[in-house]
């Protein structure tokens, strides 16, 4: 480790000693040197601390990353560790009891770019992670940050995803798991986290009301690692893997587009975060590429500011069947518009027939049974083709972020049986099939 | 009117480490000048220079974010609980 590439910081120095908090091992946190507000550049040392305390700012990871070569990665795990110089964890991680997620397949999709009239279309496909979606991604890194900081629970608010990844890693862990969800969350969601934590919380409300629930509790008790809450900067540097491996598996280069899902808006940011910090790093080349953001129609606060040309992103009561997008006020909203006019792309959002219409699109042409998140983007892809904002020339990456079993009652009533009939040879030549 | 306030943690520095304060006033743009007039700076941290609420911060009147009800002049009757919450991103 020799020459120091030292992150771009605005303004202030650290209200301490650049470091981390007493009481936590050194190293604990990598190459992380300090945690920096995005809105006024404001600094405070590592610790479980999530809001500036100037202006309320989301405060980020800031780094000082050592040369890192692609050979040292390609000669790491088959898993999100392999690029463990560039997130806030542990040279030692891979001892940690975890999950592994992580380097999940990107998968040519000929038959979906030939039926969109897209060259070349890739999908990542993150629902092959251990509990089948991104979310274990992040939740890999917050639970290294909440293992250093000694938390004694480890919990979440969740429209579900992340409640499985969190309930799972809880338990490999060895760490009591308490998570919070939507009481009218999809029932395979319930399931797949109820198996794994004894302590399952559905609250009668929106997703906004968990999250505001979980702020409160994060405020009140001590020892609590709220994921998405309190360690959130460490947990939403996870995001970053899937923009890391989207480059390493195309040859260590950018692609010419990605469409992304949009929640809280989180995961947009992080993987355009990790184009840049590849390109700064010499990692890929630098070259232009185009960001997509992807919505439904019944929670599409973001696609509507910027369809308005706004930065005031109303928020909304939602109303859609893909409730793994229906986080009504996002946070991150203001820099997912951002990233997508700086970078010439566009946020668009569609109807929940166009979402069950994405989701059987992809499975029929991929073999990809995607959730209603995914069904969205590949809809909005499918959408942003159509209206020419989208350029079927160039190399395109949509992101599929979790698995159609988790939310099959979307589609249950719109796919099924071709015909119903005797078993007989000639009942079977009838239906027309043969 | 007299209401409770939940203060978030980074806010607490003002309140001498309480996190549930009581205010006065009939609108949350009176309760958060008399939060100020208890505890001097804390409404700057909660409003920008134009004086509207912080890109940021989610303040809740009973169970209701105020900006879907009508932001700083949103009613506060007496014995309601007024919440600053830090906004953050990530389900």
């Amino acid at each position: 480790m020799s020459a120091v590439i030292a992150e771009q910081v605005t303004g202030n120095t650290p209200d301490n000693t650049p470091g981390t908090t007493p009481g936590i091992r050194e190293g604990a946190f990598g190459n992380a040197r300090a945690l920096i507000c995005r809105e006024c550049g404001h600094e405070v040392e590592l610790g479980p601390h999530y809001a500036c305390m100037e202006c309320f700012g989301p405060l980020e990871i800031a780094y000082d990353f050592p040369v890192v070569t692609r050979e040292e990665i390609e000669a790491g795990p088959r898993n999100i560790w392999r690029y463990k110089a560039l997130l806030p964890v542990p040279t030692d991680i891979e001892q940690s009891p975890n999950m592994e997620p992580g380097f999940t397949r990107l998968l040519r999709a000929r038959n979906l770019g030939r039926e969109l009239g897209i060259e070349t279309l890739w999908v990542k496909d993150d629902s092959t992670n251990p509990t089948n979606s991104f979310k274990d991604r992040v939740v890999a890194c917050a639970l290294s940050a909440a293992t250093e900081f000694h938390s004694k629970v480890f919990a979440c608010p969740s429209t579900g995803n992340l409640a499985n990844a969190v309930a799972a890693a809880g338990a490999r862990a060895g760490i009591k798991t308490v998570v919070f969800i939507p009481s009218n969350l999809e029932k395979p969601k319930q399931v797949n986290s109820a198996v794994f934590t004894e302590s399952l919380v559905a609250v009668n409300g929106n997703y906004d009301d968990v999250n505001k629930l979980a702020s409160e509790i994060a405020g009140e008790e001590d020892g609590w690692a709220f994921v998405n809450v309190n360690v959130r900067p460490y947990y939403a540097e996870g995001s970053k893997t899937l923009g890391y491996e989207i480059a390493e598996q195309l040859g260590w280069r950018l692609p010419d587009q990605i469409v992304i899902p949009v929640a809280s808006g989180s995961q947009l940011t992080k993987v355009h975060k990790a184009f840049q910090e590849l390109v700064k790093l010499g990692l890929v080349e630098d070259k232009p590429y185009k960001v997509f953001g992807a919505q439904a129609e019944g929670c599409s606060p973001v696609s509507t500011a910027y369809k308005a040309g706004t930065d005031a992103i109303r928020p909304v009561k939602p109303d859609t069947i893909a409730k793994s997008l229906a986080i009504g006020n996002p946070a991150d909203g203001i820099y997912v518009l951002d990233i997508c006019r700086e970078t010439g792309g566009a946020v668009e959002d569609i109807t929940d027939d166009e979402v069950r219409d994405g989701i059987v699109l992809l499975a029929r042409t991929e073999g990809i049974f995607t959730e209603t998140a995914g069904g969205t983007t590949v809809g909005v892809l499918k959408k942003l083709v159509e209206s020419g904002q989208l350029d079927p020339t160039l190399e395109t990456v949509v992101i599929n972020t979790g698995h159609g079993l988790k939310t099959l009652d979307a589609v249950a009533d719109s796919v099924g049986p071709a015909a119903t009939i005797d078993p007989s040879y000639a009942a079977f030549v009838k239906t027309g099939l043969a | 009117m007299s209401v409770s306030v939940r203060v978030p943690t980074i806010l607490r520095t003002y309140t001498g480490g309480e996190s549930e304060v009581t205010a006065q006033g009939t609108t949350l743009a009176e309760v958060l000048d008399d939060l100020e007039a208890s505890y001097s700076g804390i409404r700057a941290r909660i409003l920008d220079d134009n004086g509207a609420l912080r890109r940021f911060v989610n303040v809740y009147v009973g169970n209701d974010d105020v900006r879907f009800l009508d932001d700083l002049a949103t009613p506060t009757p007496d014995g309601t609980q007024v919440s600053v919450i830090p906004a953050v991103a990530g389900g």
